[in-house]
């Protein structure tokens, strides 16, 4: 009895030593970003166009926002729509189903620097997209596709099966309640993947560096290269001559993060709502 | 007349046989019990009746299923048969919407958009399944709130709203309360002069309280169909006086 309310002591010891060094670990880097970004944000930081005057951060802020809508575009359709076929169509079982899975778990544990080599093999050279928003998308579609797929699979087959059954019992098709009743019924889950997939948008810099470039203008058109936030950080901080900036940088991706989160979080309340 | 006729009807879930060579004559506006111990094929048999046996992988049938003389796995298109056969689950389950889209939905499925006419249909089916008054006010909340009871009454009048023919029960009534279970049955009374009703019940006095008659099942074979009120007094059969008696399943 002793020994065991012991160890019980120990154990809660022990987890709350783990739930303290994690957050103090995110408080720390928080903190330390923000002491050394926040005496650093001006107003010149969000002109309109950059230059090394003002080391301008919105350029690549409007170029991270078009970055992550055409690779969500390109990405989600596909992910979600083959996640579908892998629950509601594919016979369950059946080997072509493992080898997609196979393939999935494959990408998802590629590096990202290879996605970038391949993006600027394929879409940059072979393509001859150039430098370019569009490589950038297609390269971050690629790598944030398993993402997509399997979160969406896991919520599609989380739906109870009760509500299929329903669905059909009335007479509705295949397709309907693929739609009406199961789609929507996943739909806080797939938002959940498509969140994941967003930060990693937002946070990559690897695979756009060579695909994307670091042209830091807002582009114009598909072709044209794009610099996301974290490419520009990545930018300044390897040319070291506007740390501080880069810092201030910092500061407002970070914020861009919370507040993608804080607004997921909302959208998947109100569409998920139910009890 | 009848609803259903069923000839030498086979089903196998790969290499077990779930039903064997069942005959069988279903009338037109009467409330008929499958009864039998779990694993007898009763609700196979009623899963055959609209087709959700399709469902099932490796599920093989051979026989004939005839509703109104139509043969169901003939030409009949299945959401057409499933419209015209209505079905009712074991385990209540409403769609996560609000009640109003709960009912809505088949109508929507069939066509129908107008909205006058999803209203009516809605009011029309609620009442139908006895829910109408505790709902009324609520009809846009989430379907999920309502009670087991509620819900299952609700998914009664979902059944109803696409208007059909025959109604097939899951054993409705296993997963409630008494008392759910209670407005139930007297609420299968009040429908059974609209609608054939097929119930598959594992509770023997239910069979008795409520259908007209009753088929016994006993590993995949039908053993004896009959006049509720004569299989409950003079059963032919030694092994369905053995069941209603309570001497096994």
């Amino acid at each position: 009895m002793k020994k065991q309310n012991r160890q019980e002591v120990i154990m809660g010891f022990v987890t709350w030593a783990a739930a303290v060094v994690t957050i103090a670990t995110l408080l720390f880097i928080i903190v330390f970003i923000l002491v050394r970004g926040v005496p650093y944000i001006n107003p010149s930081l969000f002109s309109f166009t950059y230059n090394s005057e003002n080391v301008s951060l919105l350029p690549a802020m409007i170029s991270t926002i078009l970055m992550t809508l055409c690779s969500l575009v390109i990405a989600v359709p596909l992910g979600v729509g083959a996640a579908i076929y892998l629950t509601e169509y594919a016979s369950r079982g059946h080997k072509s189903v493992a080898f997609i899975r196979a393939t999935t778990e494959t990408l998802a544990g590629i590096p990202s620097i290879v996605y970038g080599l391949f993006g600027m093999l394929f879409f940059v050279t072979f393509l001859r997209w150039g430098f370019s928003l569009l490589a950038g998308a297609f390269t971050l579609s690629i790598m944030i596709l398993p993402l997509i797929m399997r979160s969406s699979e896991e919520a599609i087959k989380a739906v109870p099966d009760m509500y299929r059954e329903g669905a059909f019992g009335l007479g509705a098709g295949k397709l309907r309640t693929v739609f009406r009743i199961v789609l929507p019924s996943a739909l806080p889950g797939i938002l959940a993947g498509i969140i994941l997939a967003v930060g990693r948008i937002v946070g990559e810099t690897a695979a756009l560096i060579y695909t994307a470039g670091t042209v830091a203008q807002v582009p114009e058109n598909l072709l044209m290269s794009a610099r996301t936030l974290s490419v520009h950080m990545y930018a300044l901080s390897s040319e070291g001559l506007h740390i501080n900036e880069g810092y201030a940088t910092a500061v407002i991706l970070l914020l861009v993060v919370v507040m993608i989160n804080m607004l997921s979080v909302k959208i998947a309340q109100r569409i998920g709502g139910h009890p | 007349m009848n609803c259903f006729t069923i000839e030498n009807l086979n089903v196998h879930y790969g290499a077990f046989q779930a039903l064997k060579n069942i005959n069988l004559s279903i009338e037109k506006g009467n409330i008929t019990a499958f009864i039998g111990p779990s694993g007898c094929g009763k609700s196979t048999l009623l899963k055959t009746l609209n087709r959700m046996n399709d469902l099932v992988e490796g599920c093989k049938i051979t026989g004939r299923v005839e509703l109104f003389n139509e043969d169901i796995y003939g030409d009949m298109d299945v959401n057409i048969l499933r419209k015209r056969v209505g079905m009712v689950f074991q385990k209540p389950n409403p769609f996560p919407m609000s009640i109003y889209d709960n009912i809505a939905f088949g109508p929507r499925t069939h066509g129908i958009t107008s909205k006058y006419q999803l209203d009516e249909i809605v009011e029309r089916s609620l009442q139908g399944a006895a829910i109408w008054d505790e709902v009324k006010d609520r009809l846009k909340k989430p379907a999920l709130s309502l009670s087991g009871g509620q819900q299952q009454r609700l998914c009664i009048a979902r059944a109803l709203a696409v208007s059909p023919e025959v109604l097939l029960m899951d054993e409705p009534t296993s997963a409630l309360d008494p008392i759910s279970t209670g407005k139930i049955e007297e609420l299968l009374l009040t429908l059974r002069n609209e609608y054939s009703i097929i119930i598959v019940t594992h509770n023997i006095q239910q069979a008795a309280r409520i259908s007209d008659k009753t088929a016994f099942f006993l590993h995949g074979e039908l053993i004896e169909y009959d006049e509720t009120e004569v299989m409950f007094s003079v059963p032919r059969d030694k092994r369905t006086e053995d069941y209603i008696t309570g001497r096994f399943g």
